[in-house]
């Protein structure tokens, strides 16, 4: 029983992971970093409430999310692929827009510089916890599926090929009549969706939209991309592992075993440790932050 | 002197190329922040819309709040000199051309380490000794956080974008948990008091600066953003980090060791970014505080790109963005302070859109003018 529970909470914990990490590795895949995934989940948190709020349907919620995620993403894309931007400045700087565009518009519409009124959302209540709560949340499944499909998706169609030849050798793509730039728009903007998308998860989860709520969650998802060497499969694997790490420290937490900020160090630890390659080095795409 | 402005002129317009005069690099270099500027005011004006404000009254009251008084004026320039460390870090590790994106911690480990010497040391320390120590223990603090990125990079060629990244969350964590868990005042989450080494208010020279945290670490700063200068236009060694950044290749070829640049120039950097610490801790609130500096470390990349990577450029950046973040508060009741959030953020990808096509803008003008 505790260990159903456990992997209840695993995998409610890695649910916005799955999301984002697969948008990090779609952006990644077509040579664009994913820097932003950070921005994309938070303005898709606060675009799933605001449709939530006015409609009073969750599933509306959940599309204005991706929607807002997508806007934020295309933003990212005009930026770097139009106007030949920086990718790493203007990465940074959708996840400074998004910090302050969420809290101007918190203000805006909502009068506090804190939290949203409560929306609906899907599943349980987050107190309620447990297996109920978490598989009976459709986006849960959704979750799950989303990874390997993008496995099928980048080895298994002509789609995916171009994907990746975009982002490993964009000039023998388009020798073959593959427009780049096109592709990469596609990737950039897929990204969006599916970072917006595990923003739409939290804020449905926890029912309304907090300052930050993302807290960090689109830097451990690129973390995972990095650490899982851009294959959905490892991906997947890696955000497990972020995930039950976390939820590890938070059923040890009256213990006092060890303490909770290391246990949030591990997958940036992890990360840099793949970076540096004493097992097996992580090499990314070729073409990845390169504009030719 | 004169040699000197001239120089400065050259750096910052550096980046368009030997091609075209003196003139037309000046252009290259003012005409991306005046336009990022001009677009951020036309979103600050949408913004304000929205809110159903108008807009040149907000920014009556902006200007008002920051330079229109003593107090206001204090506290851009206590913010501008935060943000001349971080923009000057970014600056430097960019002129090697690599992204520090770890000012964040690196200005945080900058505090921690001078309020942490700050409090163990005897308080019986004379000023003239004991601020020297912990300018140093910011630096070397800083400096730490920055050299690891700078070391991977050179050893393992390991990315220093994610791994700045990484190392922010990384050693913000283990700040949270030395503090948190030893060196805490009960009930805070500050260390105790330094005992010594504490850095003069403007307020306790001129009462008209009363109740602002502006103070005499921004001497050091500036202090510390023209020796800077020097070692990047007048040293071997900032002649070999700025080849470097723009060759790596070439430089190697030349007889320079670019993995000893790219440590060097993080270390640097991360040094830089630390001395800030001091703005807070030495001439603020006495002791470190989680979070004192949160924000900084990435407007410091704004910062280094309005200032175009030149340490002059970067001060008047950072009294820019100072005056916005300042202006902000002054004009809250009116509109949200989050809106100068989404300003700065406007400006920044304003910069990095401009940039490469106003260059090209300008190329192609220039070829029209010689045909």
């Amino acid at each position: 029983m505790i260990g159903i529970i456990f992997l209840a909470q695993t995998i409610r914990i890695a649910m916005p992971y799955f999301f984002a990490a697969a948008g990090g590795v779609v952006s990644e895949r077509v040579g664009i970093i994913g820097l932003s995934l950070e921005g994309f989940m938070l303005t898709g948190a606060f675009c799933t409430v605001l449709g939530s709020y006015y409609s009073g349907d969750p599933w509306i919620g959940l599309l204005c999310g991706i929607a807002g995620g997508m806007a934020a993403a295309l933003i990212l894309a005009v930026a770097t692929i139009r106007f030949r931007a920086d990718q790493v400045v203007a990465g940074i700087a959708i996840n400074l827009l998004a910090i302050g565009a969420t809290r101007f518009f918190l203000r805006l519409f909502f009068n506090s510089s804190s939290n949203s009124p409560r929306v609906v959302g899907f599943g349980g209540e987050q107190s309620a916890g447990g297996l109920f709560a978490t598989f009976g949340n459709p986006i849960v499944w959704l979750g799950l599926i989303t990874l390997p499909v993008l496995g099928l998706v980048l080895y298994r169609t002509p789609f995916g090929l171009r994907l990746r030849a975009v982002g490993e050798h964009p000039q023998a793509a388009r020798s073959l009549g593959v427009s780049v730039n096109r592709l990469r728009y596609i990737g950039v903007i897929l990204s969006g969706a599916l970072a917006g998308l595990g923003g739409a998860y939290l804020a449905s989860d926890q029912h309304q939209f907090t300052d930050g709520m993302t807290a960090g969650r689109g830097f451990i998802a690129l973390a995972a991309v990095i650490f899982g060497r851009w294959d959905p499969k490892r991906v997947a694997l890696a955000c497990l592992l972020f995930a039950a790490a976390e939820t590890l420290q938070i059923q040890l937490q009256g213990l006092q075993l060890v303490p909770s900020q290391f246990v949030e160090m591990i997958p940036y630890v992890l990360t840099i440790i793949a970076l540096v390659g004493v097992v097996g080095r992580a090499s990314p795409p070729a073409a990845l932050g390169k504009m030719e | 002197m004169s040699s000197g402005s001239e120089a400065e002129v050259t750096a910052i317009g550096s980046p368009v190329g030997p091609s075209g005069g003196r003139r037309d690099r000046l252009a290259a270099a003012l005409l991306p922040p005046l336009m990022a500027l001009a677009l951020a005011a036309v979103v600050g004006d949408l913004l304000i819309l929205a809110f159903g404000e108008a807009p040149r009254e907000v920014y009556r009251l902006l200007i008002e709040g920051t330079w229109g008084n003593a107090y206001g004026l204090g506290q851009v320039l206590y913010k501008a000199t935060t943000l001349t460390c971080t923009g000057l870090a970014f600056a430097i590790a960019a002129r090697a051309g690599l992204f520090n994106i770890g000012g964040e911690s690196q200005i945080a480990a900058g505090g921690f380490a001078a309020g942490t010497v700050g409090f163990l040391l005897p308080a019986a320390m004379p000023a003239l000794l004991a601020v020297p120590l912990l300018v140093l223990a910011a630096m070397a603090g800083g400096g730490v956080v920055g050299a690891v990125p700078g070391a991977l990079k050179a050893r393992f060629g390991a990315n220093e974008v994610i791994v700045t990244i990484m190392l922010n969350f990384i050693v913000l964590a283990l700040l949270n948990y030395a503090v948190s868990s030893h060196l805490h005042v009960p009930e805070t989450l500050h260390t105790p008091e330094i005992a010594a080494g504490v850095i003069p208010r403007l307020a306790d020279f001129s009462s008209t600066f009363r109740g602002s945290a502006a103070n005499l670490s921004m001497l050091i700063v500036v202090a510390a953003a023209a020796l800077l200068w020097w070692y990047l236009f007048r040293t071997r060694r900032g002649y070999e980090l700025r080849a470097v950044g723009l060759q790596p290749d070439a430089a190697e070829y030349g007889g320079v060791r670019v993995g000893s640049v790219w440590t060097r120039a993080m270390i640097i950097s991360g040094a830089v970014a630390g001395l800030g610490g001091i703005n807070y801790v030495l001439g603020y609130k006495h002791y470190y505080e989680e979070g004192f500096a949160t924000g900084s470390g990435f407007l410091g990349i704004a910062v280094a790109l309005v200032g175009r990577n030149h340490p002059v450029g970067v001060m008047l950046a950072a009294l820019l963005f100072a005056t916005l973040s300042q202006g902000g508060l002054a004009v809250n009741a009116l509109v949200p302070k989050q809106m100068v959030d989404v300003l700065q953020a406007v400006v920044i990808l304003a910069m990095v859109t401009s940039v490469p096509e106003v260059q090209r803008v300008l190329r192609a003008g220039l070829r029209g003018v010689r045909s």
